[in-house]
């Protein structure tokens, strides 16, 4: 398959532009005339969906939380990036291109990226006319600050929680619709089946979360911004209903899965206490602001610690290892996400980790509080240590915080286009759920504004192009076999699900997954541990299959078998993750391959040979994947190797 | 440690529920009170029982999906918490702790502990927004908002929509929640256009939810994960009042 980006030409700053000149209009009289259903609720999806009903379409909004302001979004603490400029420090639209270019790896489009910088700055205005109550100086202007090792102050942010409020605003304008009666509004109702007829995407099958029933929804357009799949890892900082199962039912359909082993692993999350546990809480990034990175030089001096026969506080100063200022002198805490995360994992692998389970490093703020005294940090980081507090029940200001790597967020996902249109006609991704803008590695504060910015202002445009194209009359009646055999499918799919009756529950197999992926699908991996890896996935399947236990029945509320649903796909997403980190023989940004690595330890990238998409087509039941290529070409940055020594 | 649950069972909307005994040794009190559920419903599941069904997402206390009634109080003995930031620390071994759902007219049961709130989706969409298009907006500096106005629309604005303030009132009002909203608004420039219709609908339509009306006891403000201020509400009293003096009749 011939993967077009559709990369407009023309110079890097002038191709948004030009392009938008060049796509076809839907007549406003029209508009409403094509229906198109979007599945999320999240930035991307409500963001998208209240624009489009703002134009005249009609809209069928969908998502599996009571709620659409429940949307993983909510959870966004650190802030929005935004090129602005507002503090006159230098920054500018190219400056946020070239350090999310950069940041990524060199392994995003470079038009793509500058679309997203060009337009992050109307994000903002759109916000603060909703009414979203960003952080201002006592001038009254907005505040910003510097974020995830910025040289520039570009990121906006509502105290600890701007996803909340960027979602509320959002979720806002996407009320007002349904006031309008432009959204229709399903909650608690999971998509689980695309239907394609002709080529195009024609509508979606669905689950009624209270009632079970499957029911069909047709459309001209069918929209996926469903978020990220970091929960194939079991345990990680998203929220527990994030999946892939949308995005994943959409590739057995044809729509390619691109760079699916790039994953970011958060440096600064509250460490795992037990079996039991079921999520990851993140601690903001912000806090290597302040806090300073150690573990004990000695591993005797961990063990010590590790048994409580030591405090942290009794171990002096020469005797404690603080890796990353040692390391990385220039940069020193705060060098980039998959950087930090990494090096904590070598010193507990070396046997200096901290914590009873010996996998967790110190966050010491003491140094901080002696310079700036107790206010001024209890001012800036208040909430972050209680919250800290309330989790771990221990004291941050008197002992050092202990953190450790945790999953985070998914750069791969369903491929697009430069119109954000995966490989289905008609299908869309927005947001988390595609893979077009951060490349091996995302920047903080840039999820957000990519959500924001594929839902607010590109596919407003860009799925006007299509519609225009296909012509109104181009819709499956929901009657159509097309959509009775999906029915029919998944109808097949929840019965043998209930019908297995097997032993072991659910959650089980998750664990069991979310293990094997973390121990050789996540900070560091190779080629003999991830041949490992498939072959264990591969039995898990099976056992999956055969011996999973879901109770209850398909016609009520059945989270049992929600969940069912969501680890089967995992499953299969696993094993697509691990050919994908077989196949780059390369270590760039949150893939690290340890026989692509220097001598000292550092990422190796292989621009000659890796600088492409991994685009992965599905092929049939236990059939192996297919590889596309889409090589990136690079012609306004020159591609370097990442250095923060 | 132990302890002894006594958990809301009803199978759905149409049939009668009731308390039913668990118990359960092993538990650390470092879990969440979630985790305590998940260990519940695993061994459950084990037997081929139904688990306990509940509402919950990013357990960490911001999408207000959570949503127990524990031993008499929304969201349990902590202030300031959700349930899912609730810890078995918390409780003390051999306790025995009861857990229902949400009790209001306007938030009907679905299944054991979860209800459904989309009331509160609904009173939003009569008027909880700022009716800006998208690309419509100026320059976001445009407009300079006194940092103390800015705060305060933010301390409004946290209201993570969880529905404690209902479950806690005597009267099953959602004044705390709605108030939120309308201050939140009211407060910003931004708001200003609407201020009046917005706080004469969304009275309206919480009203014709069937959420009770507010005798201000204050046991929202108390049991309100985000200590949404009573304030609020008072502001919203002045708001409606003074919208209703030149109504125009919404
Ligand atoms: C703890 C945490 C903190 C973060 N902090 C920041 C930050 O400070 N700055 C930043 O830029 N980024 C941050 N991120 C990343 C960012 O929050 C996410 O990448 C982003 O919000 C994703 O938005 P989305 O709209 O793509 O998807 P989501 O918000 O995940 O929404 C997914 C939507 O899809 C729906 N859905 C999914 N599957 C189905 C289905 N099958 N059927 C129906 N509906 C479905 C869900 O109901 C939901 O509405 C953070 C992430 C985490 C985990
Ligand atoms: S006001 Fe408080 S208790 Fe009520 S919904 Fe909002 S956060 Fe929950
Ligand atoms: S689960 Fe999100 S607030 Fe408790």
């Amino acid at each position: 398959m011939e993967l077009e980006s559709k990369i407009p030409a023309g110079p890097l700053a002038e191709k948004w532009t030009r392009h938008k000149f060049g796509l076809k209009l839907v007549n406003p009289a029209n508009k409403r005339k094509y229906e198109i259903i979007v599945v999320g609720t999240g930035l991307a999806g409500a963001s998208a969906a209240a624009s489009l009903a703002e134009l005249g379409y009609s809209v069928k909004a969908f998502c599996f939380q009571d709620s659409p302001r429940r949307a993983h979004s909510i959870a966004a603490q650190g802030g929005i990036n935004a090129a602005k400029n507002y503090q006159n420090d230098g920054d500018s639209v190219f400056r946020l291109f070239y350090d999310t270019i950069k940041g990524g790896d060199y392994r995003a489009r470079e038009g793509n990226v500058h679309r997203l910088a060009e337009v992050s700055v109307s994000i903002i205005d759109q916000c603060v006319a909703q009414g979203v109550p960003f952080a201002r100086e006592y001038g009254g202007l907005l505040a910003n600050r510097s974020f995830g090792g910025a040289q520039v102050s570009r990121t906006f942010y509502a105290r600890g929680q701007t996803g909340q409020q960027l979602l509320l605003g959002a979720y806002s304008a996407l009320s007002r619709q349904v006031a309008n009666g432009k959204v229709k509004l399903f909650t608690r109702t999971e998509m689980l089946d695309l239907v394609v007829e002709d080529g195009k995407a024609r509508g979606i099958i669905t689950r009624n979360l209270v009632t079970g029933k499957i029911e069909s929804h047709s459309a001209h357009a069918v929209l996926l911004c469903t978020g990220g799949y970091g929960n194939v890892f079991y345990l990680s900082t998203n929220a527990m209903g994030s999946n892939v199962t949308a995005a994943w039912r959409a590739h057995k359909h044809g729509a390619l899965f691109a760079n699916p082993c790039f994953t970011q692993i958060h440096p600064t999350c509250i460490p795992v206490k037990g079996d039991y546990q079921s999520k990851l809480t993140l601690m903001s990034e912000s806090l290597r602001n302040d806090g300073r990175v150690w573990v004990p030089k000695r591993k005797e001096d961990s063990e010590k610690i590790r048994k409580g026969q030591m405090k942290p506080t009794d171990l002096k100063e020469e005797d404690r290892d603080y890796f990353l200022e040692r390391r990385y002198p220039s940069f020193g805490n705060l060098v980039p996400r998959d950087v930090a995360s990494r090096n904590a994992k070598t010193v507990c692998d070396e046997g200096r980790g901290v914590s009873k389970t010996g996998l967790a490093v110190y966050l010491d703020f003491a140094d901080a509080i002696k310079r700036d005294g107790q206010k001024t940090i209890e001012a800036k980081y208040g909430n972050l240590f209680e919250m800290y507090e309330k989790i771990v029940d221990d004291n941050p200001y008197e002992m050092p915080m202990m953190i450790y790597p945790a999953v985070h967020y998914t750069m791969g996902g369903l491929w697009v286009d430069y119109n954000l249109m995966t490989t289905i006609p008609g299908l869309y991704a927005l947001g988390e759920a595609n893979f077009s803008d951060h490349g091996a590695n995302r920047l903080g504060a840039s999820a957000l504004m990519q959500g924001l910015a594929d839902g607010y202002f590109v596919i407003p445009y860009t799925v006007g192009d299509y519609l225009a194209t296909i012509g109104s009359a181009d819709k499956l009646p929901v009657d159509a076999p097309a959509f009775k055999q999906a029915e029919a499918r998944i109808q097949d799919q929840i019965k043998q699900l209930l019908s297995i009756n097997g032993t072991t529950p659910v959650d089980e197999y998750h664990r069991k997954l979310g293990l094997i992926m973390w121990d050789y699908c996540g900070m560091s991996r190779t080629a003999e541990g991830l041949t490992k890896a498939k072959g264990m996935i591969q039995q898990l399947k099976k056992e999956f299959w055969s011996n999973v236990k879901v109770t209850g029945d398909g016609e009520e509320m059945n989270q049992t078998l929600e969940a069912a649903g969501r680890v089967a796909d995992f499953i299969e997403l696993g094993e697509l993750m691990v050919d994908d980190a077989l196949n780059r023989n390369e270590s760039c940004g949150g893939h690290f391959r340890e026989e692509y690595s220097t001598e000292d330890g550092e990422a190796k990238r292989d621009d000659e040979n890796y600088a492409y998409v991994a685009a992965w087509g599905y092929g049939g039941l236990n059939q192996p994947s297919v590889l596309h290529k889409e090589e990136l070409v690079f012609e306004n940055v020159k591609l370097t190797q990442r250095s923060y020594k | 440690m132990k302890v002894n649950l006594k958990v809301w069972r009803q199978k759905n909307n149409n049939t009668a529920g009731k308390l039913v005994e668990y118990g359960l040794d092993n538990i650390s009190p470092d879990m969440s009170f979630l985790e305590m559920i998940d260990v519940l419903n695993a061994e459950l599941i084990r037997k081929g029982d139904e688990p306990v069904a509940f509402d919950h997402d990013c357990r960490e206390g911001i999408c207000g999906m959570c949503s127990m009634y524990i031993n008499g109080r929304a969201h349990g003995p902590q202030t300031g918490a959700t349930t899912c930031q609730l810890h078995m620390r918390s409780f003390n071994d051999g306790d025995t702790i009861v857990v229902e759902p949400w009790r209001a007219r306007a938030f009907p049961v679905i299944k054991d502990l979860m209800v459904d709130r989309t009331a509160f989706d609904r009173v939003v969409q009569s008027g909880g927004y700022v009716s800006v298009n998208t690309g419509s907006a100026p320059d976001a500096n445009e407009i300079a908002i006194p940092r103390t106005i800015a705060d305060e629309a933010m301390d409004a604005a946290q209201c993570i929509g969880c529905g404690a303030c209902v479950a806690a009132c005597k009267n099953a009002s959602a004044m705390l929640f709605v108030a939120a909203k309308v201050s939140h608004m009211a407060v910003l420039p931004q708001g200003q256009a609407e201020r009046k219709i917005r706080a004469e609908r969304m009275v309206a339509q919480m009203d014709a939810e069937g959420f009770g009306a507010c005798s201000f006891t204050g046991a929202c403000s108390v049991e309100c994960p985000k200590s949404i201020s009573l304030d609020h509400i008072a502001r919203m009293n002045r708001e409606y009042l003074g919208a209703k003096l030149t109504s125009e009749n919404v």
